[in-house]
């Protein structure tokens, strides 16, 4: 069991879902109650990491972040060292790839909140920020969990895009799912084997939430 | 507190053209077909939707005027609005539901003034319940308590008998009539039943494709609705003129 990559792993699910959860709110928020241009072309793109092959995202974030790249070189400056090949690439990488896990379940929860309950908070004195703290964010709250879960999950999971991203540097960019694949190339079948049980465990606690708050949607929390 | 003064004006997504007026411990009710916008009115006068044009106004407070570019937001117009589905917040208790309303009052004094209000209307005992499990006319109960937990300077009713059986509606009917009378705020009811109209409203304003074409009273319009569209959507049948 390579429990630094368990710890890696954690860490980069940890900050991924952290700093995934403002954005998500907001973009969901947006598309469940807002009427904009270029709505429709926002939501393909919130989708797109889902259907794209995770090597071809690994692809271009290696060519955009390179320091040879204008946008690689420019941030590698700011951080102090490349984002390639780095805990901070990696994390960049994952955010991207978690995005429609992150958004999807949060919008769906938002759009679930009937428009007369968003009114009724309106017409009780409430502000539109008062009513998002104490109606909307409750309401949509089975929503935000799964939303957690599922990127805590699929991040542990996360194979293509980390190894193309972040390599395979143990302490750095070696997380379960790489260690596993390691393992299996040096024919440690007992260590994958391990690995991979944890892997399943913690992707089963997940599903058991997301299920757990799908059914919580359907009993009577709405009017 | 003076009366309510109403003129709205809309050409498009739907057109409006509704004039109305109703004065302190009034009811003026808004009688017309499924979407002919009754319900609009009652947002725009509480600012849940803007008109193009148009003037609200209550006594010497002007919450909308399109020409002075005046548009005061829903949270500061003092509006008790009780929902045709009467929109009560299923996370909180009845009383949360209630208290919620009272952003104005001290909040220290909120769970004692909400206790009044639940007591006036006779839900006490589901102080503590959740909505998901209240019957119809009990959660309108709790709508129009949290309706009066704004201390309102207007009561805006849309439907509020529809999801409740006819047993409970004619004694719901007698509360929302001595209602009317204890707050002495100018209600308006939107309903498309004449005789829910006529017993409780003491004039009726008659809107169709959202238009204001007739308003009067009851019985002045029951003798003489003045025209045949104004005598079918009252229910009158075949009327001379």
């Amino acid at each position: 069991m390579d429990w630094t990559a368990f710890w890696l792993s954690l860490k980069l699910a940890f900050w991924t879902a952290l700093l995934l959860l403002p954005l998500a709110i907001a973009t969901g928020r947006a598309l469940a109650f807002k009427r904009f241009r270029g709505k429709s072309f926002l939501e393909a793109l919130v989708l797109l990491p889902m259907v794209l092959p995770p090597t071809v995202l690994g692809f271009y974030l290696l060519t955009v972040l390179s320091p040879t790249s204008v946008i690689g070189g420019g941030l590698a400056g700011v951080f102090g060292s490349p984002l390639v090949f780095s805990f901070a690439g990696i994390l960049v990488a994952s955010l991207l790839v978690n995005i429609p896990f992150a958004v999807q379940p949060i919008a769906r929860a938002f759009e679930s909140i009937p428009e007369t309950i968003r009114e009724a908070g309106f017409v009780s004195g409430l502000t539109p920020f008062e009513t998002f703290k104490k109606i909307e964010l409750p309401l949509a709250w089975p929503g935000i969990v799964t939303a957690l879960a599922m990127v805590f999950a699929h991040t542990l999971g996360e194979f293509g895009v980390v190894l193309m991203m972040g390599g395979n540097i143990p302490g750095e960019t070696r997380t379960m799912s790489i260690a596993v694949y390691d393992s299996v190339q040096g024919f440690r079948f007992s260590d994958a084997g391990l690995m991979s049980g944890v892997l399943v465990v913690i992707a089963a606690l997940a599903v058991t939430i997301v299920l757990a708050m799908s059914r919580r949607y359907g009993t009577g929390r709405r009017p | 507190m003076g009366g309510l003064d109403v003129r709205l004006l809309q050409s498009g997504p739907f057109a409006l053209d509704v004039s109305l007026c109703c004065a302190p411990g009034e009811v003026v009710a808004l009688l017309g077909a499924s979407g002919s916008g009754k319900t609009t009115t009652l947002k725009a006068i509480a600012g849940l939707m803007r008109p193009q044009g148009g003037r609200v106004t209550l006594d010497n407070e002007t919450w909308f005027d399109s020409d002075a570019g005046i548009f005061v937001r829903p949270e500061a117009r003092r509006v008790g609005f009780v929902f045709q589905d009467y929109a009560l917040f299923p996370h909180l208790t009845v009383l949360g539901n209630v208290t919620l309303a009272m952003g104005h009052v001290e909040a220290s004094q909120r769970a004692e003034r909400g206790a009044e209000i639940l007591a006036r209307v006779d839900i006490s005992p589901l102080a503590g319940r959740r909505p998901d499990g209240l019957s119809g006319g009990e959660r309108q109960r709790v709508a129009i308590a949290r309706a009066l937990a704004r201390d309102p300077k207007v009561l805006l009713l849309d439907e509020p008998f529809s999801a409740i059986d006819r047993p409970a509606r004619q004694r719901l009917k007698e509360e929302v009539r001595s209602l009317a009378l204890s707050v002495s705020v100018p209600i308006v009811l939107v309903t498309h039943d004449i005789d829910e109209a006529a017993a409780l409203a003491s004039r009726l304003v008659i809107i169709d494709a959202g238009r204001t074409i007739a308003s009067g009273t009851p019985h002045d319009l029951m003798t003489a609705p003045g025209s045949a569209r104004v005598a079918e959507i009252m229910g009158l049948g075949s009327v001379r003129f």
